[in-house]
């Protein structure tokens, strides 16, 4: 594979994990947000071993088999198990105005590129957008946990700033350090296990995943703000 | 070498017998044993670094230096006085039903993993598993929080969990940004991310992507310190959670997160030659000090309102290491000691004091004085100490702050002064009632242990009247060595 084509596929990939990123946004469905989200983990490990392949950085198949184990199947399968048993699955989440939403994530993206501009002229790796779009990716997942209401839907916007920054390390660095690499994935599984184990803590103390129920157990005392 | 070692292993293996110990009296005799250990440990490894500039141990993997051997210092004592302080609380939580024996093995193996975490912080010389043990230290002190399983603390961890996850990816990003532009010079591998090496090479890292990153990192780890506006977190977790939780919250990992913030400000500054990284944290400190010390007046919850005082500290030594002069950064380790010391003595007293009158809200705590003199003075004089009367150790560390303020940036000196004022306005209207008072019917006696707290504000006396002369060669040698990062 050409240094040329490999860039090409690799900008495709950007591309691609910039609009599941809007997708997430978008999605009022648990079932399709949580569908949207395996989709990433999937495209994330193909990003890593086309990068794998092409940089001949051997360590990085390592990561691309953990992302797709972790980020792939784990995390979906976890989450879905939660939203069954929780019985969730079928439950819609209003959107606050998705329109304007929509508008926020544009103007969002185009600020990342904005603010990765003067990067870009140094960089001489294969991957020049693919800093600027990791950067709006993370953004973006920001964005999906501040307009989101339920907890499920916030942590896998959570999830979705995690997959961002993975993006952006194999994207912009080709990869970090293994021993890092794994280390941030260990974190990223007990982070999952805690969540999974608040989200019954939750219901069973709030009989509710409404985050907004959850603060008003703390309004009381929340006379600081 | 092998103190090193030992000091970092101790509450790993701890942590693992703890988990499986279920006999809760003996679980809390185990973990003040850990914590005795890993302090002897400590000191012995203080003392082999302190006669050398810096120490490497394995290949490179760990790094001490006398910046951060002293806070792996100050880290293990206080968790050790914190455990001693921790066995009659928990007992009595224990028996009033607030937790069970299962939540108590949970927080006994969790408590010595954040200790373990934490070492690992301070002591590892890569940026990218600093990054990691941060987060350890996160995951296992969210656990922590909700132990009580009210609704609120379950709120509150939620709450602590998302923001300082969110804050945490930020400083990932910035992480990785570094990463970025180290690769290019020192190549593609842990070299890259190898704090020491990145430090003798900083003027060659890219000053643009460094000012970058130094943005996303001061947010990310920025959040952890507790900074305004980054701090909704903080109150809650610390109000919410058990009281040596909040002790070591307050006292210990904020300081990690200070100190991570700190080092890549050496970085950066040795990368754009500017004063930015400075004048940033400057701001974060300047406007966190006085929104706390504001915010502190309308608590009315005891720990809360403890929690905004550590807000408003973290605040000023920001806003220390932001001035960047040695003064400044001398002024800023004698404040994290006196802090840390100080700050989790108060915590153990309130938890006391709180169990005492089954409440935390500050309008029912009357009386102290009257129905437990040592409670009632320990509170009187921790707050005295905190608010930087002299001749404590608080005391000294404000006056050197305020000293180096005047002699590069005389116009900031009257906003610190009314940050200073107002938060010690704010501490004495609510303590003073407490203190004194009428001690209401329903108080009851606990098993109290006021050795602790009696320590620590011995030790932070000592530091404000005569700062022993190995301890004020290591706090030069540390600022000399922070200032000098650019240089």
């Amino acid at each position: 594979m050409s240094s040329m084509m490999a860039q090409q596929i690799i900008d495709g990939l950007a591309a691609l994990t910039l609009l599941i990123s809007f997708a997430l946004l978008a999605q009022h469905r648990m079932l399709s947000v949580l569908h949207w989200f395996a989709a990433q983990g999937l495209l994330l490990a193909i990003t890593a071993a086309v990068v794998a392949y092409s940089s001949g950085e051997h360590e990085l198949y390592i990561s691309a088999i953990m992302t797709l184990l972790l980020k792939g199947l784990l995390l979906p399968w976890m989450l879905w198990r939660v939203i069954r048993e929780l019985h969730v699955h079928r439950e819609v989440e209003p959107l606050l105005n998705s329109g304007v939403t929509m508008v926020i994530a544009v103007a969002v993206t185009l600020f990342s590129f904005h603010v990765i501009q003067p990067i870009q002229v140094t960089a001489d790796l294969v991957t020049h957008n693919s800093m600027a779009i990791a950067t709006a990716c993370v953004l973006l997942s920001m964005l999906m946990m501040i307009t989101r209401k339920k907890a499920i839907t916030q942590v896998i916007g959570f999830l979705a700033v995690e997959n961002s920054l993975f993006f952006a390390a194999i994207g912009a660095t080709n990869g970090m350090p293994l021993v890092v690499e794994i280390g941030i994935a260990f974190d990223v599984l007990i982070a999952a296990l805690i969540f999974g184990l608040f989200f019954f803590q939750i219901r069973d103390t709030f009989d509710s995943m409404e985050i907004d129920t959850m603060n008003a157990s703390l309004v009381h005392k929340d006379d600081d703000e | 070498m092998n103190f090193f070692l030992a000091t970092l292993l101790t509450p790993l293996i701890g942590g693992v017998l703890l988990a499986m110990i279920r006999n809760p009296k003996l679980a809390a005799k185990l973990n003040v044993l850990t914590s005795c250990v890993t302090f002897t440990f400590s000191l012995l490894l203080a003392f082999t670094v302190l006669g050398k500039d810096s120490i490497h141990a394995m290949n490179d993997w760990f790094y001490l230096d006398a910046y951060n051997v002293f806070l792996v210092s100050l880290t293990a004592f206080v968790g050790m006085t914190t455990t001693i302080f921790s066995k009659p609380y928990m007992q009595h939580e224990l028996e009033i039903g607030r937790v069970n024996e299962r939540r108590i093995r949970l927080y006994h193996s969790m408590y010595q993993l954040f200790q373990f975490g934490m070492l690992l912080g301070f002591t590892t010389n890569n940026i990218g598993v600093l990054w990691v043990s941060l987060e350890l230290a996160t995951l296992a002190t969210v656990l922590l929080v909700s132990l009580y399983r009210t609704p609120a603390a379950i709120a509150a961890a939620w709450k602590y969990f998302i923001l300082c996850g969110m804050g945490i990816a930020l400083a990932l990003f910035g992480t990785i940004l570094v990463f970025f532009t180290s690769s290019m010079v020192l190549g593609h591998g842990n070299e890259a991310l190898t704090w020491s090496l990145l430090h003798a090479n900083a003027s060659d890292l890219d000053p643009a992507v460094m000012g970058i990153a130094f943005c996303f990192l001061m947010v990310g780890y920025g959040t952890k310190v507790g900074l305004v506006p980054m701090h909704a977190w903080l109150p809650d977790a610390h109000g919410e959670g058990p009281t040596p939780v909040s002790a070591v919250l307050s006292g210990l990992l904020l300081n990690l997160a200070l100190y991570a913030l700190v080092r890549f400000k050496m970085l950066v500054d040795g990368s754009t030659n500017t004063d930015m990284a400075g004048h940033i944290m400057m701001g974060f400190g300047m406007i966190s000090l006085l929104v706390a010390a504001m915010s502190l007046h309308k608590q009315t919850d005891i720990k809360r309102m403890f929690s905004f005082s550590s807000i408003e500290h973290m605040a000023l030594m920001t806003f220390a290491f932001g001035l960047g002069t040695p003064l400044a950064a001398f002024a800023a380790l004698l404040h994290m000691t006196v802090h840390s010391l100080v700050k989790s003595g108060i915590f153990f007293t309130v938890g006391h004091a709180a169990q005492m009158m089954g409440t935390q809200k500050m309008s029912d705590i009357r009386g102290l004085i009257y129905h437990y003199p040592g409670i009632g003075w320990g509170l009187l004089i921790g707050t005295a100490a905190i608010a930087g009367f002299p001749p404590f150790g608080v005391f000294m560390s404000e006056f050197l702050l305020f000293t180096a303020t005047i002699e590069s940036y005389p116009w900031l000196a009257a906003p610190l002064l009314l940050g200073l004022l107002i938060g010690m306005a704010g501490l004495f209207r609510f303590v003073q009632p407490m203190v004194y008072g009428e001690p209401p019917e329903h108080a009851k006696d606990v098993r109290v242990n006021m050795i602790p707290v009696y320590v620590h504000f011995g030790l932070a006396l000592l530091l404000g009247l005569a700062i022993p002369a190995f301890l004020s060669d290591w706090y030069h040698q540390a600022a000399s060595l922070i200032v000098g990062g650019g240089a």
